[in-house]
């Protein structure tokens, strides 16, 4: 049921994209399962993918569907069984050590636990040197960027020299977003990063990280699973379901025509703050999905994506 | 390796800058395995740490200024004063062979604890890197050292140390080096638990894509969380080393011919019947040295581990309940009360270790009707966790309700004692978390999870009870419910968790239901699901529902009336329309402005014709 829009998804981007800064053919990730015997658990039964400079594509899925293993793969925290990740024309999927250094110039992150993503004992300074020092740059140039940073997430200066306790969780992201900035990455892979955050500070967020890729040009792999923030932030959107796309397009005609039945089912379950039309779409999708999907006792509980 | 190890509290003393807590956060957010600066401070604050730390550096610098201290040499012996008692050229008196005690007491403190020192250095050498190298890459390195690390420490130790002795020869220095060995899996062990846990922090991972190399990230990331267990580990095996090498000189297996404290007791020993009072100074050493180290990890262990006891109005030292909250003086006019649940002018307080207040909850009003959902919104930090949580009479510790009332079915629950609280938990009243998943202890079946407390509430025969599991499984619409019964928790999705966690909450005909936030860990499917089965629980039940969430999608889909909190105040109530279509509070207006289901799209993507490379 997935192969006929994932054909047409292949053939809206016929051999990819040509001017791709990201491309990923084919992807597949699977650890070994539990026990000796087990058969292997496959994240990402393979995902293929382009992002061009200064694009965001937004990956949208549940939980367990493989949405942010596919970020991982790509910064090389994800082991890779088979397919290829190709940045800026270069092959990268088995990478070595010193080579993801390197590519940490132009590939970023910014997690989506601002609290566990920053260590609790160093001062945000600190937090943001790390990078900078990670390239060799000397003192006096890596604070000046630092302070340079600060402002442009719009954090008094003097955040520097105090720990992540003291910031608020939208501040905390502000400090991640600035740590992925530091080394003025091409790609930033953002995962679920406004997912921890309050609905206000959610919004502050996302325009910071909009005004940043306008500025910029920076380009982004926005996992989430929230369809409304995805559309906001993205100019093309995957959906990506049980480690497979299931659809992708441009924002609009994702978010508002969606051809798979499960990019609808994503659709009409998430309430929108509007009493009527929540009716409205609550009485659609119970039409539309007479079995709760998570109907089944058997689906473990996993980690997102 | 071990050079980059601290050996006392290393962190620079920095101004602590306050943390402002979030209301909402409690008390005891401190970030875990943070050794800030002002741990010695802390350190010297606490009454043992400084007595112990103080009585070590008098010992310390008294042995290193042996040479100037002592009265004379600690082996010049003039048999003529054997036994003589104290005088003031000798303040301790002479032993058995006429050698003065002090002196020896001031040079056996170099041999005893410098064996102590080095038996540390060779432990901390051996067990940290390996630690650190386990637990940072695991795999074969990992699995081998676990067993060394076994079999090293299935050894005796005495045994091992006086066969060393038998084949080393009676050289203190090298069984020091032997009790090192013997004693590195404690550091192993210790260092790799903690490491093979900090290698998952996200953080790890973003130094690792910020373009870190390993040594770095163990340097700057790593090290910081082992270094204050280590601390405390060292203080621990230093006093057993100590312990030991006295235990061995004493048996008279050490050196022999150098004075050391074991070695002193051992004499002593000998002319107990003659001169009893020889034990005493060796002892006296001993056991102030051990006495101040144990002490002393006690007290590193609360500084270093933040688990410090608060101040006088802290957590653990009140309980919550103890203090009765003072009713309104003024009576609360704020229309009728319902008669399921009412609050009125509640306030809730922490008290904060350095012994002020922290007021959370500045006299929030609230009702629930019998058959009602309400929607309590806010942001984190607004006090709509603590407000549900007084009701629930589950405050975090410190946490303690300060003025107001609380009535549920029409009784008084606010300073309600713990045993009547819990009751009111059992009956009336029941609770849905955030974290189904954290609320299911993962040791027991789905089925013994809800069987045992409704055995425990109703009072049923096991059996009656699992039938009426079955029932309320069936209840919350889950498929094959004989099943899940006989599921572990780690075998259900987070869905299915909280549909049992609701199964439970039903288990005693409640009238009230306080869900916190029950569908923020979930996704939308599954999300809408949940509030599906709320809502239907609450037409079939008539059950009145008090729902605490952010969300606004939420509160439309499923809430009769609303109150919005920021700050600890109310600031807006209302059905659900009023307050989603045409909200009066400017608060309320800003968390609608920050929705985006009618935010347009984003513009398909286009060349950028020029690039900027600022950021």
């Amino acid at each position: 049921m997935t192969s006929t829009v994932a054909d047409d998804t292949a053939a809206e981007v016929p051999d990819g994209l040509p001017d791709a800064l990201l491309r990923v053919r084919d992807l597949r990730v699977s650890y070994p399962g539990r026990g000796r015997r087990a058969p292997r658990a496959e994240i990402l039964k393979g995902v293929s993918l382009d992002i061009r400079p200064g694009e965001t594509l937004g990956l949208v899925g549940e939980s367990g569907s493989g949405k942010t293993t596919i970020g991982r793969a790509v910064l090389g925290l994800a082991p890779v069984q088979s397919g290829s990740i190709t940045f800026a024309g270069e092959r990268i999927e088995r990478a070595g050590a010193a080579r993801r250094r390197a590519l940490s110039r132009d590939l970023q992150v910014v997690f989506q636990d601002p609290y566990t993503s920053l260590n609790p004992s160093r001062t945000v300074g600190d937090t943001l040197g790390e990078p900078l020092s990670g390239q060799g740059t000397g003192a006096k140039e890596a604070r000046a960027r630092i302070a340079e940073l600060l402002d442009r997430v719009r954090l008094p200066a003097d955040a520097a020299d105090r720990l992540p306790r003291e910031f608020s969780g939208g501040q905390r992201q502000r400090v991640a977003i600035a740590r992925a900035l530091a080394l003025r990455p091409r790609l930033v892979i953002c995962d679920e990063p406004v997912s921890a955050l309050d609905l206000t500070t959610q919004r502050t967020v996302l325009d910071l990280l909009l005004e940043i890729q306008e500025e910029s040009g920076v380009a982004y792999l926005f996992v989430t699973h929230d369809l409304s923030v995805v559309r906001f932030m993205s100019h093309r959107v995957a959906v990506i379901r049980g480690g497979e796309l299931v659809e992708t397009g441009d924002a609009r005609s994702v978010t508002s025509e969606p051809r798979h039945p499960y990019t609808r089912a994503l659709m009409l379950a998430a309430p929108v703050a509007d009493v009527a039309e929540q009716r409205r779409r609550r009485e659609a999708a119970q039409a539309s999905a007479p079995t709760p999907s998570s109907a089944s006792p058997s689906a473990p509980a996993s980690p997102s994506g | 390796m071990s050079g980059n190890l601290p050996t006392g509290a290393a962190a620079p003393p920095r101004t602590a800058h306050e943390a402002e807590p979030e209301a909402g956060a409690g008390p005891g957010s401190v970030a875990p395995g943070s050794v800030r600066g002002g741990a010695v401070r802390r350190l010297l604050r606490n009454p043992l740490g400084a007595a112990s730390a103080v009585v070590l550096l008098l010992l310390v610098v008294a042995v290193l200024l042996a040479p100037l201290l002592a009265p004379q040499a600690p082996d010049v012996s003039s048999l003529g004063d054997a036994f003589a008692g104290p005088d003031a050229a000798h303040p301790l008196g002479m032993d058995s062979a006429g050698r003065d005690i002090l002196s020896r007491i001031l040079y056996g403190g170099r041999n005893t604890l410098g064996g102590a020192l080095i038996a540390l250095a060779v432990a901390l050498a051996l067990g940290v890197p390996s630690g650190l190298y386990a637990g940072y890459y695991g795999g074969r390195f990992d699995s081998v050292a676990g067993w060394g690390v076994n079999l090293v420490m299935a050894l005796p130790a005495m045994v091992v140390l006086l066969a060393s002795r038998a084949i080393l020869g009676p050289n203190v220095w090298v069984l020091m080096i032997v009790l090192g060995v013997l004693a590195s899996p404690s550091f192993f062990r210790l260092v790799r638990g903690i490491v093979a846990g900090v290698r998952k922090e996200l953080y790890v991972d973003a130094a690792r894509v910020s373009g870190l190399s390993d040594t770095r990230i163990v340097v700057r990331h790593i090290l910081v969380v082992v270094r204050g267990p280590v601390i405390i580990q060292v203080a621990l095996v230093a006093g057993v080393a100590i312990g030991l090498q006295a235990g061995l000189e004493f048996l008279g297996v050490g050196s022999g011919s150098s004075a050391t404290w074991g070695a002193m007791l051992n004499e002593a020993f000998q002319n107990i019947q003659r001169a009893p009072l020889l034990m005493l100074w060796p002892g006296l050493a001993l056991g102030l040295t051990n006495g101040a180290l144990v002490l002393l990890a006690g007290a590193l262990r609360d500084v270093l581990e933040e688990r410090g006891g608060g101040g006088p109005d802290g957590g653990r030292v009140a309980p919550r309940t103890k203090e009765k909250p003072s009713l309104p003086a003024a009576p609360v006019e704020a229309g009728a009360r319902s008669p399921l649940l009412s609050v009125r002018g509640l306030t809730v307080v922490y008290g904060k270790p350095d012994g002020t207040r922290k007021q959370v909850v500045h006299g929030v009003d609230l009702d629930v009707r019998p058959g009602e959902i309400v929607g309590l919104v806010g942001e984190s930090g607004s006090g709509k966790t603590q407000t549900a949580f007084s009701v629930l009479g589950i405050l975090p510790e410190g946490g303690r309700i300060g003025t107001g009332s609380i009535t549920v079915a029409g009784r008084e629950v606010a300073g309600l004692p713990e045993r009547a609280h819990r009751a009111l938990r059992g009956g009336t009243v029941a609770y849905v978390p955030q974290e189904p998943m954290s609320n299911l202890d993962p040791a027991f079946t789905i089925g013994s999870q809800l069987v045992e407390p409704i055995r425990q509430v109703l009072g049923l025969s096991r059996k009656e009870a699992a039938a009426r599991a079955l029932d309320l499984l069936r209840l919350v619409e889950i498929p094959a419910p004989e099943r899940t019964m006989r599921l572990y928790p780690h075998e259900i999705s987070g869905g299915m968790a909280q549909r049992v966690l609701i199964a439970g909450a039903m288990s005693c005909d409640p009238e009230l239901l306080i869900a916190d936030e029950p569908t923020t860990a979930l996704d939308v499917l599954v999300q809408a699901e949940i509030l599906g089965l709320l809502r239907r629980l609450q037409e079939d039940r008539g059950l009145g529902v008090l729902l605490v969430t952010h969300n606004l999608g939420v509160v439309a889909d499923l809430c009769d009336r609303v109150a919005v909190m920021s700050d600890g105040r109310i600031v807006e109530t209302g059905t659900a329309e009023q307050i989603v279509h045409s909200p009066e509070h400017p608060y309320t207006r800003s968390l609608l402005g920050a929705v985006l289901d009618d935010a347009p799209a984003r513009e398909p993507w286009q060349q950028r014709k020029a690039r900027s490379t600022t950021v």
